[in-house]
């Protein structure tokens, strides 16, 4: 077996906040009836979580979840558990109309620290980061530059961000820049 | 600057999240129709100069389709609904015509 690398390879950048290469994260991908009781008892069995709400992501001991879409969640966990889970999830859903897919090799996860991490993202991102709308407990699925990445707080300084591996040395570049010293505005701060 | 709120996820997305669908509630002819139904559906386009009822895709986010009912002129957002109808919303029709009193309701 080759060796699993993550996209920048445990890459680091300390500017204004710290980006940082989240090293490999398990993702799957699981499609379905969000409102079925089945669903929501297999995750609960795979990782211990209930089902988040629209746009909630949660996380546990186990790993996490994170509302993608009205038929799509994601859920965290360790790289090597991902396909444990893909099979636990398949077996517990067997006849349901469902699909459980590791994704894990398909993105990039990075983390961000500091206390501009709302700020950085806002440089590139549609999304309104101001911390009267985008709270902790939410994952927002935006755009960052030209590309889509998806990002919540995980603490209110630390944010974390995945986005598809293809453009993630881009993703990772941009960050870096966006993160550099004396460059944000201080916006969300000044009030 | 188009700020559509999804009716998938709720999310206010700004139009570069979005992606245009054109024009919405379209009835499709396909094999078997007459070349003026096709012709109609496969060209023929209101184009309208006011309310207008589209389509559109938030592609940045969720990837869920969506309609949206808004003005050409002004832009002004009337309102969003769900993909699966094929029509607008009584309620929806009855607001719009309540800002503009001489739209005269959605027709196919």
């Amino acid at each position: 077996m080759s060796d699993a690398v993550s996209v920048v390879n445990g890459a680091q950048f300390d500017g204004a906040v710290q980006v940082r290469d989240a090293g490999l994260v398990g993702m799957v991908t699981l499609r379905g009836d969000l409102d079925s009781q089945e669903l929501a008892k297999a995750v609960k069995s795979a990782i211990g979580l209930t089902l988040p709400d629209a746009r909630g992501v949660k996380a546990g001991t186990k790993g996490g979840v994170a509302w993608m879409s009205p038929d799509e969640l994601l859920l965290f966990c360790d790289y090597d558990e991902a396909d444990a889970l893909v099979a636990k999830l398949d077996k517990a859903l067997a006849g349901e109309h469902f699909l459980a897919v590791n994704g894990s090799d398909a993105r990039a996860s990075f983390t961000l620290t500091g206390a501009g991490v709302r700020e950085v993202i806002a440089k590139g991102s549609p999304a309104d980061l101001s911390p009267e709308a985008f709270k902790q407990g939410e994952m927002r699925r935006s755009r960052l530059g030209q590309v889509a990445v998806a990002f919540w707080l995980s603490a209110p300084d630390t944010m974390e961000l995945v986005c598809f591996r293809s453009v993630g040395a881009f993703v990772y570049d941009w960050l870096c820049v966006a993160a550099a010293e004396d460059t944000l505005p201080e916006y969300f701060n000044a009030g | 600057m188009l700020i559509l709120t999804c009716p998938n996820c709720g999310v206010a997305a700004d139009e570069t999240e979005l992606s245009a669908g054109g024009e919405a509630h379209l009835t499709r002819y396909g094999a078997g129709s007459s070349d003026a139904d096709f012709e109609t559906y496969m060209f023929m386009r209101k184009n309208a100069r006011g309310v207008h009822f589209e389509r559109w895709r938030h592609s940045y986010g969720c990837g869920k389709w969506f309609h949206a009912a808004r003005c050409t002129t002004t832009l002004e957002v009337f309102g969003t609904y769900p993909a699966q109808t094929t029509e607008p919303p009584a309620e929806l029709i009855e607001k719009i015509k309540q800002k503009r009193p001489d739209f005269e309701g959605f027709s196919k």
